[in-house]
């Protein structure tokens, strides 16, 4: 699970979030809504240990987090059970589809590459690419992209998927068939909690089992979505 | 058809470019009539041949002394002009000379057959002797004993072809400590040169002896350019003055050079003007040969050994010190940036000085390995902005995407960054491989003979810079033209990528 109790964060003494306090059970959807710089993605990145916070608490997966700087180990394994889709995908342009998967297993889990590509190949399939194993990605569309970032992260096997609006830079045509890997996700067998900003409300009232509307900084309303 | 044009444009490009090079301005030249028309007489030396010849007043720095000053100022007094001194590396004073860059070369210039053939040499104003400096306790006396020994001198000089024709293996260096340094330190056997090198910077040293006797004598001579007979007359006119006034024994008693081997000087200036003997075979510029040819071959084989390891040194050490530089911690970015400032914002002629005289005490370095780590040492640091450059334009989120992923710093640098950056600076580091082959030239300071220096000693022997200069200019064009369309391709590929 994931608990948030009074969490600062600023940036060049610009408060960007001002006391947040939430929890989100297991296998639970969240969706945050929000204008741009209300410190959707900024939680977000705070979750995962890619941005520190000035104060409050933060335990993630079983992982307290303090205020300041966190040690490499604490990170390390926070990633693993947490995974993140960016925006901008950030596929690794050098590695193929099914490398840019099978990385982390292999180097931080140590798994056998045999076992990393026949899981990496579920993903896949899971995805709706299992044809563009050995492609590079710039041989793929916007929505490919985003499809395989998505299976890159849960490769890991994590628990948690945070997703920072994964289908804002795609063109409208291309981001159902990202939806529709959502939808596939969300009712899977991984039963993953799930953080995702976005824009659509749609989107995230078809998925999610909560809305949090941020702004300023702030969670300023919640929304109990009934199933 | 089209692509075999192009090819042979690309061959015939650098043999123009070079020829246009090497061609030489002629319209320089003066005569007896313009010096004296302009009142001064131009003379030329090289300050790096030190005391006592011509070198910078220690005690007034700018004023330029040494006995060869004081005799080309007693010259133009008697020629009734003002004397100008002209700077000009010692290796290049007849070229520059025959260019019409000053009027005469007064610089321990040695009377030689060939010389004589090619300038208008003057009566001798000083007889020397060649002296062999070995390490105290060495065995070796004599010329006969020098054959197969490792021996340095001063290129282009009596000493260097005594030391052939002994079949020695011959060092040259460019200045006139370094031998004596070198031959202290152990990396050569002896050291052949005039006694009054000999006796200024390698007799005093404590570790070194000068064999007693001279293996042969010469004497310095001005030399002037063959279309200046005039000039050269009253030369000589006014040197047979000086002899028979004592004021040239004055000016070398002043110097502390007038010794019994000046008695010869008149016999020498007979000698000198004597009629010219038939001409032998020898006499005559010699020719390029096959045996040239595989020289060259050789130079360039070592240019590129010394090119491919010294990158080899730079290319990791540069990556170490582009990766600490941007990830590492306070001390470490500190000691990166000093080292690649202090290697940048230093010349690598006096980088490879310092590594091999500088620290001889310390580490011997054979040449070879100087040359490598000098060049490698230098080079790393461009390499590691080059590097750091290639890191810096690599989009963040890829390293957050990694992070994101568990991987720690070094495996976000090992397995995404570093593969990725690599592939950016290609291009740029093959272009630096390019410029460390030419830059591989400079290591010649310190005794290396790679491709330019070979050119350099054939263009004297055969006395023509044309055929040896096109010829090192195609070697070298051979050696980075793939290189630079390799780079090209590269580049075109990742762009496109």
């Amino acid at each position: 699970m994931i608990r948030i109790s009074g969490l600062h964060k600023s940036f060049a003494g610009k408060p960007v979030l001002r006391g947040i306090d939430a929890e989100v059970a297991a296998g639970k959807i969240v969706a945050l809504l929000g204008a741009s710089g209300s410190g959707k993605s900024t939680l977000l990145r705070c979750l995962n240990g890619l941005e520190t916070f000035d104060s409050g608490e933060l335990e993630v997966a079983g992982f307290a987090l303090q205020p300041g700087a966190h040690a490499p180990r604490l990170l390390q394994g926070l990633r693993c059970q947490v995974g993140m889709v960016f925006q901008e995908f950030h596929l690794f342009s050098h590695l193929t589809v099914l490398d840019n998967i099978t990385l982390a297993p292999r180097v931080v889990r140590k798994e056998a590459r045999a076992a990393a590509e026949a899981h990496a190949r579920e993903l896949l399939t899971q995805v709706g690419l299992a044809d563009r194993a050995q492609a590079y990605p710039r041989e793929l569309s916007g929505g490919q992209k985003q499809r395989v970032a998505i299976a890159r992260a849960l490769a890991q096997n994590v628990k948690i998927l945070l997703l920072d609006e994964p289908t804002s830079a795609l063109d409208p045509s291309l981001r159902e068939e990202v939806r529709e890997v959502l939808r596939r996700v969300a009712q899977g067998p991984q039963n993953l909690m799930m953080l995702l900003v976005t824009h659509e409300h749609a989107l995230a009232r078809e998925l999610s089992d909560e809305i949090w509307t941020l702004d300023e900084g702030r969670i300023a309303s919640r929304e109990v979505l009934s199933a | 058809m089209v692509a075999s044009c192009r090819v042979r444009e690309w061959l015939v490009f650098p043999l123009l470019f070079s020829i246009a090079l090497l061609a030489v301005p002629r319209s320089a030249r003066a005569d007896w009539a313009e010096v004296r028309t302009r009142g001064e007489l131009s003379w030329a030396g090289d300050l790096q041949g030190g005391e006592p010849y011509v070198f910078e007043s220690p005690t007034e720095p700018g004023k330029i002394i040494g006995f060869e000053v004081d005799i080309a100022q007693a010259l133009a007094v008697h020629l009734g002009v003002r004397a100008r001194f002209r700077q000009n590396d010692w290796s290049n004073l007849i070229p520059s000379l025959e260019r019409g860059d000053f009027d005469l070369i007064l610089n321990g210039l040695e009377a030689t057959d060939e010389r004589r053939a090619r300038l208008r040499l003057s009566s001798p104003y000083f007889v020397y002797g060649e002296t062999l400096t070995i390490r105290k306790g060495g065995p070796l006396r004599t010329l006969g004993e020098l054959r197969g020994h490792r021996v340095g001198t001063l290129n282009q000089t009596v000493a260097q072809q005594l030391l052939a024709a002994q079949s020695a293996e011959v060092v040259l260096y460019e200045g006139q400590q370094e031998p004596y340094l070198d031959l202290a330190q152990g990396r050569i056997d002896a050291v052949l040169l005039d006694h009054v090198i000999a006796d200024r910077y390698g007799c005093p040293l404590p570790a070194l002896t000068c064999v007693a006797g001279d293996l042969a004598r010469g004497s310095y001579v001005i030399g002037m350019r063959r279309s200046d007979p005039e000039l050269a007359t009253r030369v000589d006119q006014v040197l047979a003055q000086m002899v028979s006034s004592g004021e040239l024994r004055a000016i070398l008693e002043t110097w502390k050079l007038w010794d019994s081997r000046q008695s010869e000087l008149g016999a020498r200036a007979e000698a000198l003007h004597a009629p010219p003997r038939a001409a032998r075979s020898s006499d005559a510029p010699a020719r390029f040969s096959a045996t040239q040819f595989g020289l060259f071959l050789h130079g360039a084989l070592m240019t590129v050994l010394i090119s491919v390891l010294a990158f080899a040194i730079a290319l990791p050490l540069g990556l170490v010190l582009a990766v600490t530089r941007a990830h590492a911690g306070s001390l470490g970015r500190f000691c990166a940036t000093a080292y690649i400032e202090v290697f940048r914002g230093t010349p690598v002629l006096l980088q490879l000085y310092v590594l091999y005289y500088g620290l001889a005490s310390v580490i011997r370095l054979s040449p070879v390995v100087a040359a490598i780590l000098g060049l490698g040492l230098n080079y790393a640091a461009y390499e590691a902005e080059v590097q750091r450059g290639a890191l810096n334009a690599l989009p963040r989120g890829q390293a957050e995407a990694a992070s994101s992923l568990g991987l720690s710093r070094l495996q976000v640098l090992r397995h995404v960054l570093l593969p990725q950056s690599l592939r950016i600076a290609l291009p740029s580091l093959t272009n630096d491989f390019v410029a460390l082959l030419k830059d591989s030239s400079l290591v010649s300071v310190i005794t290396v003979v790679e491709l330019t220096k070979r050119m350099t000693i054939v263009a004297v022997e055969l006395r023509d810079w044309l055929v040896p200069g096109a010829l090192c200019a195609a070697m070298y064009f051979g050696l980075s033209f793939p290189l630079s369309r390799l780079s090209l391709w590269l580049e075109r590929r990742f762009q496109t990528s």
